[in-house]
């Protein structure tokens, strides 16, 4: 079995949608991070006569999930369709491969 | 009557107690907003306080209290503090207009709610200062300066309309000028620091001690009354809120500290005219009456984001309704419904009702106005990152 990290950056005011999404398909383990970054926009710029405030750091919700290799494309797919506003800042979505996923309670290991 | 040394004491001490409440309210609110906005939240009631400060020693209090023009407003006799001097019946004249000018400061403070986490700060600055002259002054002014509803025989003891009902419908009228926070509806705004909000309500509860009591103006057996009638009815008002939102789910601490300050609006204006068991019908009933106020306007999708109107709109025109019911002679020289005095209750009810529209009609004017000449709104992306950082330049979080 291949084995994969789903990384999904995204706004926080959309974790809920995302999540319970996910939950209606059966992917139900996750874990979450409150995350802050910047991202091709350079973050966003405010404007107060003439003076510039870059607010570069952005608090952002990180989505992490371990799934099966099958389970990839409808996971980018949900996540796509219920992080989406169109607009700068919406996220990313990363994958890469695991070696191994050990169990701590249980002796249980896959190996990728 | 000379000055008194024990009543100067006391309200100077009053004085310092209610001054404490307008933080309390920036923390009472500042809990209930998400992270990006809780600077902010507490920020304005500080900015209101010393708005308020300024403009009430320039023209405000004369603006209140200065001679009667019409039963409308304080004439300018006043203005600069001119006549205000360090002697006067009981307590100097000049503590009498401290007393009043952290009671300005801290309605401003509870008018915040309506504009939580979106209104732009110079506008709330000009809004404050435009709010502060044309509605609270002249309600203080009808109230307590010689205006048309004091010489009717409105009862007002320490401010239902005055601070209640006009920041609380002042709140709800802002609301609608200015629109929804964005995404209100579609996700969640659930309250961001539950602990901050617990401390501010505790805040406000121990301030209103010298709210109601020292409305007194004096050391004496009316003070105990109020004191006494406050802590009954803000107690009243944490136990029925809480068995409210117990029956609907969770006994919620939320719940219980809004509870006790929909108890604490509501002795307000009958602080001095009620005794002990007409306490625990009022604030028993604010804490229902809120919650429910709260509830209706949730299902009309409005955003006034932290429910002054619930708590100190609703909360306040009970109140006033109230003391028009429980009053008695034996407390405050005044009998309400309960003793047969029908005419009373009809007065309250009058004088709350003009007290609503007016407030709530004059900040929709003020609010379109200052809408239409500087904005009200900050744009979306300084929504979007939080006013904490796009107003003040600074975050509790990084």
């Amino acid at each position: 079995m291949i084995v994969k990290r789903v990384i999904a950056v995204i706004r926080p005011e959309k974790l809920e949608d995302v999540k319970s999404a996910l939950e209606e398909k059966g992917y139900f383990a996750m874990t979450v991070h409150e995350v802050k970054g910047r991202g091709a926009q350079k973050g966003i710029c405010l404007q107060y006569r003439g003076k510039q405030i870059k607010v570069d750091m952005i608090p952002k919700t990180e989505i992490e999930m371990v799934v099966g290799d099958e389970d990839v494309r409808p996971i980018i797919d949900l996540i796509r369709k219920n992080a989406r506003t169109g607009k700068f800042g919406d996220g990313k979505i990363f994958v890469s491969p695991v070696e191994i996923v050990a169990g701590i309670r249980t002796d249980e290991e896959i190996v990728s | 009557m000379a000055l008194d040394t024990g009543d100067t004491a006391f309200i100077i001490i009053c004085t310092a107690l209610v001054m404490l409440m307008t933080p309390g309210v920036g923390l009472f609110y500042g809990g209930m907003v998400r992270k990006k906005n809780i600077i902010s939240m507490i920020a304005m009631s500080f900015i209101a306080f010393a708005i308020v400060s300024i403009q009430w020693v320039l023209f405000g209090y004369s603006l209140s209290f200065g001679t009667d023009i019409g039963g409308f407003i304080g004439g300018l006799n006043f203005l600069g503090l001119q006549g205000v001097g360090l002697d006067g019946e009981g307590i100097p004249d000049m503590l009498f207009m401290v007393f009043q000018l952290v009671f300005a400061g801290v309605t401003l403070a509870i008018l915040t709610s309506g504009v939580a986490g979106r209104i732009k700060l110079s506008s709330f600055i000009v809004l404050g200062l435009l709010w502060t002259t044309l509605v609270y002054d002249p309600l203080a002014h009808w109230a307590w300066g010689g205006g048309w509803a004091g010489e009717l025989g409105a009862l007002d003891f320490a401010g239902g309309t005055v601070v209640h009902i006009s920041s609380g419908f002042g709140a709800l009228a802002l609301a609608m000028v200015i629109g929804n926070r964005a995404g209100f509806g579609k996700y969640s705004m659930e309250a961001e620091n539950i602990s901050t909000t617990l401390l501010g309500g505790a805040l406000l509860w121990f301030g209103w001690f010298g709210f109601n009591a020292g409305s007194a103006l004096a050391a004496d057996g009316l003070a105990v009354n109020a004191l006494v009638v406050t802590n009954i009815s803000a107690a009243a008002g944490a136990i029925t809120w809480m068995l409210a939102a117990w029956i609907k789910g969770k006994p919620s601490s939320l719940g219980m500290i809004s509870g006790a300050v929909a108890g604490l609006v509501a002795i307000t204006p009958a602080s001095g005219f009620v005794g002990p068991m007409s306490a625990i019908l009022i604030g028993g009933f604010a804490g229902v009456l809120c919650f429910s106020a709260l509830l209706f306007r949730e299902r009309r999708g409005l955003d006034e984001s932290l429910d002054a109107w619930a708590v100190h709109g609703m909360g306040g025109f009970w109140g006033a309704i109230a003391t028009g019911i429980f009053a008695s002679a034996a407390i405050g020289g005044v009998d309400g419904l309960i003793y047969g005095n029908v005419n009373q209750f009809l007065i309250q009810v009058l004088d709350a009702s003009v007290a609503m529209i007016y407030a709530f009609v004059v900040t929709f004017i003020l609010a379109k106005i200052v809408d239409k000449v500087m904005g009200l709104r900050v744009t979306e992306e300084e929504e979007y990152v939080g006013l904490d950082i796009s107003q003040h330049g600074e975050s509790t979080t990084a």
